[in-house]
């Protein structure tokens, strides 16, 4: 009889069937970069609501608040990178359609996700002193040190999720995961912070695969952290989830003009790319790409 | 922008003079990561490793530390580090970190806004967000470059605080001011520190064929400066070898402030 840890494959729909409306989200990557965007469209097509989002923002915010999925959003910015100003982001803001923001320095809300991670109700730190982070944000307080010091310092919330979506290069089925391009950004941390973390990946492999051409280093999720698997490939269009893809430029640009244009184009960049499932977004995107080219 | 290739020999662009001026603000630093955003800071950061700084570290802007100084958006060099973000806020922590950041806005204080024009809870335009910003302010040296000098940019308060001036540091304590340190403004007018009565700031050099009156009909508060103010240095020969042939051969900087 061999016994074998859980087999945690999902769907993309099975991951979106166990959220709830009004839970606290965070969402893995870094702007632009490595985001769980089939997860992120999967919400799109869904009924849930009032959720609270939790991210170092790119089009992943953009895109949720443009579909008026978001109550409150905690970020620290929201960029495109080579589009600095995610115009879903500056369109939801300026028409002051967000029932409530948290805007944090980008460190505090590391701070926040590591005390969430150690089960701390804050963490200390001085970012944020002197700051309108703290003005507009007066539930953040202060703690002095109990040391000689007496140093006054931010005592960073404790930032728990409900749910962690973040997007890898490989994983197994049990959960373990790898990412291969340059930076982990925070995906080990979102995780941890979570009561339950989803992992979206360009590849399912056998475990032994995940270290056959890889470092050991980079297995950065545990199948502990882990309560669900999926095998999205090209989940993190149009970000980067380098070496197996790099940003879509074009399709990036042509977002931030429907987002930035009138509600025509907006229709139409939707109708075109979102109305389907994450398979004909895929083909839509490939018919985009033969278009460009 | 210029169309003409670099040949070496003509007088040193606005540009160029920018880019030796962001090189001084980072030639005292010593041996730290210098973290340049936007790309006149990038060259003046390079430069000043190629000529008054060697050991700055410096890095790709994304995750590698260079051993090397290649040129603006080269493909990386030899590679002598690991910079993924999470290590960036390790750093900013640790204080051995000089960071030249955007304002959108700047005021008479020091502080600088990449957050919102307008009111926080209904902004008139959303920018970026606060970034790094309050944090690197109390926690590593900080300096500013702004691009476009105008009223708007240099304003008397900022909208939002997201970096934090030295009065402001002051105000919020020791945990605050300990490590506070703005260093330098750049713009492509002139040069600023913060050390003007009050914790405001002062101008430091007018950039050459600009003068002190330009400089304050561009700025939207009153500006203290006295009738000597000393012009920018010029770049070096080396430096504008450096700069037109080694770190920006196609005249990117010149998209940035332009050629008149």
């Amino acid at each position: 009889m061999s016994k074998a840890p859980r087999d945690k494959r999902m769907t993309i729909d099975e991951v979106v069937a166990e959220l709830r409306d009004g839970m606290t989200i965070g969402i893995g990557g870094w702007g632009p970069r490595r985001k769980p965007m089939a997860l992120v469209r999967a919400i799109l097509r869904s009924d849930l609501r009032d959720l609270t989002i939790v991210s170092w923002g790119g089009a992943d915010v953009g895109l949720l608040l443009r579909a008026g999925k978001v109550r409150k959003l905690v970020y620290a910015f929201v960029s495109l990178d080579s589009v600095p100003l995610e115009p879903n982001f500056q369109r939801a803001r300026q028409s002051g359609s967000i029932p409530e923001v948290v805007e944090l320095d980008e460190g505090m809300f590391q701070t926040g996700l590591r005390a969430a991670a150690q089960r701390l109700p804050f963490l200390p730190m001085r970012a944020g002193l002197g700051s309108d982070v703290l003005v507009n944000n007066p539930g953040i307080r202060t703690v002095t040190s109990p040391y000689d010091d007496a140093e006054e310092l931010v005592a960073v919330p404790a930032l728990p999720l409900d749910a962690a979506l973040v997007h890898l290069n490989r994983a197994d089925r049990h959960g373990n995961a790898t990412y291969l391009g340059p930076d982990p950004y925070f995906d080990d941390l979102f995780c941890m912070a979570a009561d339950r973390a989803y992992v979206s990946v360009e590849q399912v492999v056998d475990t032994a695969g995940l270290t056959v051409d890889t470092p050991v280093q980079r297995l950065l999720l545990s199948r502990m952290m882990v309560s669900g698997v999926v095998e999205t490939p090209h989940g993190a269009h149009f970000t980067t989830c380098t070496p197996d893809y790099e940003r879509d430029e074009r399709f990036q640009k042509a977002y931030a003009a429907a987002a930035g244009g009138s509600d025509d184009d907006w229709a139409a960049f939707e109708e075109r790319f979102l109305s389907g499932d994450e398979a004909a977004y895929q083909a839509a995107v490939r018919a985009f790409t033969e278009e460009q080219a | 922008m210029s169309t003409a290739p670099d040949t070496g020999t003509d007088a040193a662009t606005r540009a160029d003079v920018c880019a030796a001026a962001i090189a001084d603000a980072f030639k005292d630093d010593g041996e730290i990561f210098a973290s340049p955003m936007g790309m006149l800071p990038m060259l003046g950061v390079r430069l000043a490793r190629l000529t008054s700084n060697p050991d700055l570290v410096i890095s790709d802007g994304e995750s590698l530390f260079l051993a090397g100084t290649p040129p603006l958006f080269a493909q990386a060099d030899v590679v002598e580090g690991w910079i993924p973000f999470r290590k960036v806020f390790d750093v900013v922590a640790y204080g051995k970190r000089h960071v030249m950041m955007g304002a959108t806005q700047v005021d008479r204080h020091g502080n600088q806004n990449i957050s919102a024009i307008g009111d926080f809870a209904r902004p008139k335009r959303q920018l970026l967000g606060s970034r790094g910003a309050p944090g690197n302010t109390v926690n590593n040296r900080t300096s500013y470059w702004v691009p476009k000098h105008s009223p708007r940019v240099f304003v008397e308060r900022v909208d939002v605080v997201s970096g934090v001036g030295p009065a402001l540091a002051r105000q919020a304590g020791p945990a605050a001011s300990r490590f506070h340190d703005i260093h330098r403004i750049v713009s492509n007018l002139a040069v600023f520190d913060v050390r003007g009565d009050g914790d405001t700031l002062r101008l430091l050099s007018v950039h050459p064929g600009v003068t002190v009156d330009e400089v304050r009909e561009a700025t939207g508060f009153e500006l203290a400066a006295g009738d000597d103010v000393p012009e920018t240095r010029l770049p070096t020969t080396e430096e504008l070898v450096l700069i037109r042939e080694v770190l920006d051969p196609r005249a990117l900087r010149h998209r940035e402030v332009p050629v008149p």
